[in-house]
């Protein structure tokens, strides 16, 4: 079975933390045709602060998810550091006594991360947030294990899920958030939560892909 | 842009440093440099009231912690609800050991913040009340109240919340009345021109000159209609129209009346607004106990006027008596 090391795997985080630094001016752009225009700000803030944090110290995926998901959740505020904060959070959890991932531990990683999600959000699949994206790249990331793919296709199933869901929020109205008064003015427009759900998923995923031995 | 500023990412850290020079008599600043305390605070027996917001309302919501109204208040970046930890932090500060009300606007951002605040704070052995303000009549019809937003009637219930507090009142107590006050409040706001968060740097939305929008959020959520600029007093009747359609009040009720500015309005213009304003409350049977006409609710630069009416009765109108000393005159 494929699995990837705990230990040695937690620069993926930093490269995720790169990612969202990289993208600070497109995702406060796409955030304020619908919203405040500060998504990428405080997402760039706070996977910034994690990584400067977390820069040569050698630390393992749980730990690093760990970092930055208390960051999120302490230092960054608003509506997407608590709902980052927990998903982090419980991504670390899951992973923190493991050694050596499996896709079934991946799988129990997401689920966690979206129960989090969804315990303290009242969002549903449809109402163009970041659980567009996260929903159906987990989906997808179960049913190809669940058809007996590789650990590693399946990984690669979860991106495309997550990039399709994400574009799938230019056709959605908003029904939660501050975009949620714009009512039919929201379509067209990405979410950007669900924007930057699509990096971090997808960071994640190759990231994954790429240690598996 | 032309703006009073040194760092765009600092706003909120400068604001507070100079808040805090200005008003150490009244209020000081927590260990967590995003949550400042009222100067006697936590008040032993009491129960301690606490808010939190995003900033850029100012004087809200720092300006109201002080004695009898908020003892302390958790700080948001620009726009952007404080952190969990941070509301945590303003609970601790508040803590007299009769447990703590957190009164807050009804935003996503603060819903999820203040839940897990709660949480913590249940950790630590501080019982924790809220209420959630959605006097923003605008925001949703009023069969979904519960998705309104809060707005300038928050002033409101801090200061009933506060004040019974003060009373000695037991956090059931505190909570209720809070509730009370926020359910007797209905408010509008009316935008004449947007504004810039100073990171992002151009406006997020936009008010084509010669037009209005009636019912604007706080953050320039768009509000029901856009129309062309009318005069101060036909503005004026519409805003007492939508406000008091929406608020079935018996003739003779007496109310308190809010007119806050949203920044970039000049105070005369508030004047001229309340002039209108106070003659349509009274041509439909009611009476205004108290008016209070300023900037005490904004929004950046924004160019526009929120109009807030609370109903009250005896136990309401003895509340808003009782003397407050924030850096708000109230």
């Amino acid at each position: 079975m494929q699995t990837f090391d705990n230990a040695s795997s937690g620069a993926i985080v930093l490269a995720m933390a790169d990612r969202i630094v990289e993208n600070r001016a497109y995702l406060s752009e796409i955030d304020g045709k619908i919203g405040d225009g500060d998504h990428g700000v405080n997402m760039a803030k706070g996977f910034g602060m994690a990584a400067d944090r977390l820069k040569g110290k050698d630390a393992s995926l749980a730990e690093s998810l760990d970092t930055l998901g208390t960051v999120l959740m302490t230092e960054i505020g608003g509506s997407m550091g608590p709902l980052y904060g927990v998903m982090f959070t419980e991504f670390a959890e899951t992973i923190e006594t493991v050694d050596k991932i499996d896709a079934p531990t991946f799988s129990k990683m997401l689920h966690a991360g979206l129960s989090g999600i969804q315990s303290i959000g009242s969002a549903k699949v449809g109402d163009k947030t970041l659980l567009d994206t996260f929903v159906p790249a987990t989906e997808a990331f179960d049913k190809a294990t669940e058809e007996g793919k590789s650990f590693a296709e399946a990984l690669v199933a979860l991106v495309s899920a997550a990039e399709a869901g994400r574009d799938s929020t230019i056709d959605l109205v908003a029904k939660i958030g501050r975009a949620s008064r714009l009512g039919e003015r929201s379509l067209g427009v990405l979410d950007a939560g669900a924007t930057s759900c699509a990096i971090i998923l997808k960071e994640l995923a190759d990231g994954a892909r790429a240690n598996i031995a | 842009m032309q703006r009073f500023i040194n760092d765009p990412d600092l706003v909120v850290e400068d604001t507070v440093k100079g808040f805090v020079k200005a008003h150490s008599d009244i209020v000081r600043l927590a260990e967590n440099p995003r949550v400042v305390v009222a100067r006697d605070a936590p008040v032993a027996g009491k129960v301690g009231v606490v808010t939190g917001g995003g900033s850029g309302h100012e004087p809200a919501f720092i300006g109201y912690t002080g004695k009898n109204m908020l003892d302390a208040v958790a700080v948001g970046e620009l726009f952007s609800s404080p952190t969990a930890k941070s509301f945590h932090d303003a609970v601790r500060e508040a803590d007299g050991g009769k447990g703590v009300v957190i009164l807050y606007g009804n935003y996503a951002g603060d819903n999820m913040n203040v839940k897990m605040a709660t949480k913590l704070a249940a950790k630590s052995g501080i019982e924790v009340a809220t209420v959630v303000a959605n006097d923003d009549v605008c925001s949703a019809p009023p069969e979904e109240r519960e998705k309104r937003r809060g707005v300038a009637g928050e002033i409101f219930m801090w200061k009933i919340g506060g004040a019974k507090a003060a009373e000695g009142a037991s956090l059931e107590d505190v909570r209720a009345t809070a509730q009370k006050a926020i359910d007797n409040c209905r408010s509008i706001g009316v935008g004449l021109g947007p504004c810039t968060l100073p990171a992002v740097g151009h406006p997020n939305f936009q008010i084509e000159p010669g037009t209005m929008e009636v019912g604007i959020g706080h953050h320039g959520e768009p509000g029901v209609r856009i129309e062309k600029l009318k005069t101060a007093a036909e503005t004026a009747r519409d805003m007492v129209k939508i406000v008091l359609d929406d608020h079935d009040l018996p003739a003779g009720t007496e109310v308190a009346v809010l007119v806050s500015g949203l920044g970039a309005t000049p105070l005369n213009e508030l004047y001229i607004l309340n002039d209108t304003i106070e003659s349509e409350i009274s041509a439909r049977g009611l009476k205004v106990y108290k008016t209070w006409i300023g900037n005490y609710f904004t929004s950046l630069e924004m160019v526009g006027a929120t109009l807030t009416v609370m109903a009250l009765d005896d136990e309401l109108k003895t509340l808003l008596d009782v003397e407050t000393r924030c850096t708000i005159i109230l």
